[in-house]
């Protein structure tokens, strides 16, 4: 049977996330050959609609507002129950982001649905889909369907293809009227701390740094070898309870869970609870200066040596190249 | 002030994952409170210790989460309720949230805190579902809370990113790492705890039926990764593995 599928899609800084170019591509998948609608919520994203339709969206719902100029919890679930209300879908696919997080049980919740979170696969044969999520941080994994309902998923950034985006693509994107009432939670003020404009979550190469690492200028190392890979900066736990970072770039069991295609891991030594969290990077690099250190045992390429003086000239090496 | 904390034990987190015939083995596993958890607790005893009033942990599970509880208990908190589910054959988010609004119900409270994941099943759905059944304002993954009269402060990280929102009592808030430095248990909180109530109640005290809550997913398989191959040390000088490595990652790894 074919299935109507709604994509929360999401923007940030003005510009739509790849998220949500993923979650298209998996309610794709779910459809079944049914149609794929892309949702919008905002106080003037309208012209982010046409993108929504050239990554593979068939049409496009955009409800603007004063009010949904910010997330909030009673803003969104409010815009998005109209547009859920209208459109009837029986799937809603979002990102497994903040907005995602916080919004996905909000709307189960009204809906009576149920929810397959933070998926990094899905496997669609017909009318049965199956998705893929990590279980323990990464450590196992598990398939989950839906039994009965309306099927709400999100999925994690990075794991699921987007399709390639088709210019000549076109569809309806249409403005609906959306009537919000009182916002019982207000935002004041958001304060931006991610230094650079690479998402951890979102990062195709990461270079995390641990307890080795240690100090705050220890990190600006690891931050220049960064920048010339256009990469993210992540840590432990054990560099983020020293004080040398902040908790948001913790990684781990009890951090984020990441998948890049190369993690470099500098001065870490590969506690299970860090291994959790990116043990699934296609390519792992460990940098330490002790040869018995358990990150050994997960990487694919390992030097034992002297984190300052490996990572500066790794940052030379690949300026040369990059 | 009537505050309450959802609480879930988990494997600890020192655990490997072992899996035979699609469940996860927990024979001899050491379980913890969920770490989220923890910090909700933690904070839910310093707001009691600066408001007054009572805290009071629920959980839903089996009866072994009474160790879990005590612990709970030792750390500061009042009271313990188990929900025993014990009975249920598949539960998921949905299941565990109608039941904890079941028992929430006929309760008063201006302050629910819960962890904003739980470390193995990781979905985070059970605190924000659980105050929307009840119809209260929800703030999730929070790292600092102020409470002034009704009035609530909260500072919440957004992907890395601080976000200060306002809101009113009652709220739910799901605790985020650096929330707070949560405590051991003393010797002392040891012993006492054990005189604690530590209620337990079944689906037949809250008036539910397995009907009611049956779950809207189900889990049709588990895996565990593939081993990981130990993979290529380098060797030489320095600077000799420094130009090898990024050799092997433009051309064997292909990731540059
Ligand atoms: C409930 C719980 C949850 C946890 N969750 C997480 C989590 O999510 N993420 C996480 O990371 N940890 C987590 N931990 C902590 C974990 O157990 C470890 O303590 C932590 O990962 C250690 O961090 P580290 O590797 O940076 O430090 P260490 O274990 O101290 O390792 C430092 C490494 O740096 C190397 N080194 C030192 N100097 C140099 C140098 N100059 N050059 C090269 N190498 C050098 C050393 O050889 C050593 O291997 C958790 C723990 C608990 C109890």
């Amino acid at each position: 049977m074919a299935k109507k599928v709604l994509v929360l899609g999401e923007a940030r800084s003005g510009e739509l996330r790849n998220v949500t170019f993923e979650a298209i591509a998996a309610a794709k998948d779910i459809s079944n050959g049914g149609e794929v609608v892309g949702a919008l919520l905002g106080d003037n994203v309208t012209e982010l609609g046409n993108e929504l339709i050239t990554y593979g969206a068939d049409r496009v719902v955009v409800a603007n507002n004063d009010k949904l100029k910010d997330y909030t919890p009673d803003g969104y679930s409010q815009a998005f129950m109209q547009v859920i209300e209208k459109e009837n879908p029986d799937a809603i696919v979002m990102g497994h982001t903040s907005i995602g997080k916080d919004l996905s049980p909000k709307i189960a919740a009204k809906l009576e649905a149920g929810v397959i979170s933070d998926a990094i696969a899905v496997e669609a044969d017909g009318d049965d889909v199956v998705f893929v999520r990590p279980i323990y941080s990464g450590k196992a994994f598990e398939k989950q369907r839906l039994k009965e309902g309306t099927l709400i998923a999100t999925i994690r950034p990075n794991n699921i293809k987007a399709l390639e985006k088709d210019e000549s693509r076109s569809g309806d994107v249409s403005e609906l009227d959306v009537e919000i009432k009182d916002l019982r939670t207000i935002v004041k003020e958001i304060v931006r701390k991610t230094t650079t404009g690479v998402d951890l979550s979102e990062a195709n190469i990461i270079v995390a740094g641990g307890r080795g690492v240690k100090s705050a200028e220890g990190f600006e190392t690891l931050q220049e070898l960064a920048d010339v890979l256009g990469a993210a900066v992540g840590a432990s736990r054990g560099a983020c309870d020293a004080g040398y970072c902040d908790y948001s770039l913790q990684i781990g069991q009890t951090g984020k869970v990441v998948t890049p295609d190369l993690y470099i891991a500098c001065g870490i030594s590969g506690a299970i609870q860090h291994l959790a969290g990116m043990s699934n990077s296609k390519v792992i690099v460990a940098i330490n200066k002790d040869p018995e250190a358990n990150i050994f045992n997960v990487a694919d390429y390992g030097i034992v040596g002297d984190l300052f003086e490996v990572v500066p000239l790794l940052t030379e090496e690949f300026k040369k190249i990059l | 002030m009537n505050i309450y904390v959802i609480m879930k034990r988990t494997f600890d987190t020192e655990e490997k994952i072992d899996i035979k015939d699609g469940v996860v083995v927990d024979d001899g596993a050491e379980y913890i409170i969920n770490p989220y958890d923890e910090y909700a607790i933690e904070e839910a005893i310093q707001k009691r210790d600066e408001f007054g009033g009572e805290v009071t942990v629920v959980t839903v599970g089996d009866e072994d989460a009474e160790k879990e509880l005590r612990t709970a208990l030792a750390m500061g908190a009042d009271k313990a309720v188990l929900i025993n589910s014990e009975d249920l054959d598949e539960t998921d988010q949905y299941t565990t949230s109608v039941i904890l609004a079941k028992y929430f119900e006929d309760k008063e409270y201006d302050l629910i805190l819960a962890g904003n994941v739980s470390v193995d099943k990781s979905t985070g759905q059970v605190g924000p579902r659980l105050a929307e059944l009840l119809g209260i304002n929800c703030v999730t993954t929070i790292t600092k809370l102020d409470i002034d009269g009704e009035n609530v402060t909260i500072e919440r990280d957004v992907e890395g990113d601080v976000e200060t929102v306002e809101t009113k009592l009652p709220v739910l808030v799901t605790a985020q790492q650096g929330l707070n430095e949560p405590r051991y248990p003393s010797l002392p909180g040891i012993m006492k705890a054990k005189k604690k109530p530590l209620e337990e109640i079944d689906l037949d005290d809250l008036d539910l039926d397995e009907e009611d809550v049956e779950a809207k997913t189900e889990t049709i398989e588990r895996y565990l990764p593939p081993e990981k191959q130990a993979g290529k040390i380098l060797e030489g000088e320095i600077p000799d593995q420094v130009k090898e490595l990024v050799e092997l990652l433009r051309s064997e790894a292909k990731v540059i």
